[in-house]
């Protein structure tokens, strides 16, 4: 389909010369945006429709049975490890989300409304972090929540604790931390964009018709900049779902995530139709939950008004 | 009254200055303890070395997957900023039926998790018989560099005044004259900074690495194997210290360049118009 639309502009344009090939300008559009298009189509569409596929049949040792079977998905949902790691994923990543938006807020809002000419240097100061390797940045979260490591070190020579507490590494809040650190700049830059685009005028006429700071937030920058907060949510929450390196890392054994499964089925489990069904039933419980935290949200919003 | 709005107003600057902390906190340390006597790291600190980064040239395997990394990078940001120009063009340029549809599938890497854009790939694959080497991580790479690379250069081809190209198109200019004498002197920032930064997306990348490099690892894989060694810890912070000079230049440059590109676009765009 596509590659006949490719093909259309070049001969009409050897027809009829140059102002053919401007009359067609979908056409061009079309034609140019192709090999991309087309390389994420093979790249990224197809594999996930081959998991897909993957995941309704069976590993016979080194072969694929390729006979439909609901077999892995009851697996995945049934077999108390997984559902597990399933549930443990999704609290992981809901909560994530929801502390990564709460805290990103502020400063969003902060530089929008306070940043004044120095906002681009904002953003750059809040990204740089972000663009670091991120398997580094977990790394130093070891260091710092560890045994031995810069928190209870700190706290030692502060007199707070007496010995060093191995409460903060290898369970789940060391993983939500951690995420919650690593997503930061996914969070900030939706809500800021949608702060940006607040009409200022708006909190002027609510000012003048007497709302205090917290009322004029509450009833216009707030309500106005939800778009933004919710698309924040979803960037957050639903990558997390599937995170590996920080559950591998911090998180021990209270803290493995449903992508450690999902990467011995293809190491050293050798399951793959299993691990496809992990993978693909993973993807749609939290877009499910995805979708019912914007659904709520946006009933909360609607009751709230 | 007056007490309650300077909490307010003061209450949200130290809330951004410890924000900001919160942020760089981890990767302060990363410097700190690789000039760091003890191999443990831990405060306080036992005294300045740079023995860490003496030894770093001594490791062949890092060497080796630096150099992977490196060809790795560059394949992936030159290929993924040759897609991008043409996606960012076709988007901000033209309007087509199915535009949303195309670009949403192009931006979907920055959405989904990794782990199922690596298995996906892997399994794919392993079952045409590909095997696993440096080029099915930089065909990974591309893939995910992809929409960085389209959303910077959509930021560079924006603001551009499409009468300068409409005026070279009157004037005689061929579509290929126009964009390679009028377009491209106006997005070279854009384009090099889309290249600056997929090269540092795939100089940190590392699920995609992971599954699909087979046995030539680049430089985060060769640092994940290292993890699992204490002793070599300080080496591996001394490594992600340089890593993350390498980062910072890059992007520094690249947003240096980006708002030159944005300045210029409106600028020459504002004389001409």
């Amino acid at each position: 389909m596509t590659i006949a639309a490719e093909g259309k502009p070049d001969d009409s344009a050897q027809q009829a010369g140059r102002p053919a090939l401007l009359q067609s300008e979908a056409a061009q559009g079309i034609a140019l945006i192709s090999p991309t298009f087309l390389y994420a189509l093979a790249m990224l569409a197809v594999p996930i429709l081959v998991t897909f596929a993957h995941s309704f049949w069976t590993q016979n040792y080194m072969d694929i049975d390729r006979t439909f079977t609901l077999e892995n998905y009851r697996i995945a949902l049934t077999e108390p490890i997984y559902r597990d790691l399933l549930w443990r994923s999704l609290f992981i990543s809901l909560t994530v989300s929801f502390v990564t938006v709460v805290l990103a807020y502020p400063i969003a809002y902060y530089i929008s409304f306070h940043g004044g000419r120095h906002k681009g240097l904002w953003l750059f100061i809040i990204t740089i972090p972000f663009w670091t390797s991120y398997l580094l940045r977990v790394m130093s979260w070891k260091v710092i929540l560890g045994f031995n490591g810069v928190l209870n070190s700190g706290l030692m020579a502060l007199g707070i604790i007496s010995e060093p507490s191995t409460a903060f590494l290898y369970n789940t809040n060391a993983v939500i931390i951690t995420l919650t650190h690593a997503w930061a700049a996914f969070a900030i830059l939706p809500i800021f964009v949608s702060l940006e685009k607040v009409d200022r005028t708006l909190i002027e006429a609510a000012t003048d018709l007497g709302d205090g700071a917290v009322r004029r937030f509450l009833r216009v920058t707030l309500p106005l900049s939800m778009p933004g907060a919710i698309s924040a949510l979803m960037i957050v929450m639903i990558p997390t779902v599937g995170d590996y390196v920080t559950p591998r890392l911090v998180g021990g054994k209270d803290g493995v995530m449903i992508a450690n499964a999902i990467q011995a089925q293809f190491g050293k489990a050798a399951n793959w139709p299993l691990g496809a069904a992990l993978s693909v039933t993973s993807m749609v419980v939290v877009t499910a939950m995805a979708g019912a935290t914007v659904f709520i949200l946006r009933w909360a919003a609607r009751q709230a008004r | 009254m007056n007490i309650v709005r300077r909490l307010l107003s003061n209450w949200l600057p130290v809330y951004a200055v410890l924000y900001v902390a919160f942020l760089y906190l981890p990767i302060l340390l990363l410097p700190i303890f690789s000039i760091n006597q003890s191999a443990v790291p831990q405060f306080p600190l036992t005294g300045y070395t740079m023995k860490w980064y003496a030894g770093l040239p001594n490791t062949p395997e890092l060497l080796s997957s630096a150099w992977n990394s490196l060809i790795v990078g560059l394949s992936a940001s030159i290929v993924s900023t040759i897609l991008g120009i043409c996606a960012a063009r076709a988007i901000t340029r033209y309007r087509f039926r199915g535009q949303r549809v195309a670009s949403g599938l192009i931006m979907a890497p920055l959405v989904l998790p990794e782990i199922i854009v690596a298995v996906s790939m892997l399994l794919v694959l392993l079952q045409l018989g590909v095997g696993l080497s440096l080029f099915t991580v930089i065909l990974g790479h591309i893939l995910i560099c992809i929409p960085y690379s389209v959303t910077v250069l959509i930021s560079g081809f924006e603001g551009f005044d499409r009468s300068l190209e409409e005026a070279s198109a009157d004037l005689g200019e061929s579509a290929w004259g126009t964009f390679r004498r009028v377009t491209l002197p106006m997005v070279a920032p854009a384009i090099i900074s889309s290249l600056l930064v997929s090269f540092t997306i795939s100089l940190d990348e590392f699920i995609l690495a992971f599954f699909l490099s087979g046995t030539e690892p680049t430089l985060p894989v060769y640092i994940w194997g290292q993890l699992r060694f204490a002793a070599k810890l300080p080496s591996v912070l001394a490594l992600g210290t340089l890593l993350l000079l390498a980062s910072f230049m890059m992007l520094s440059i690249a947003e240096i360049l980006r708002r030159r590109a944005a300045r210029r676009a409106q600028n020459e765009g504002g004389v001409y118009a």
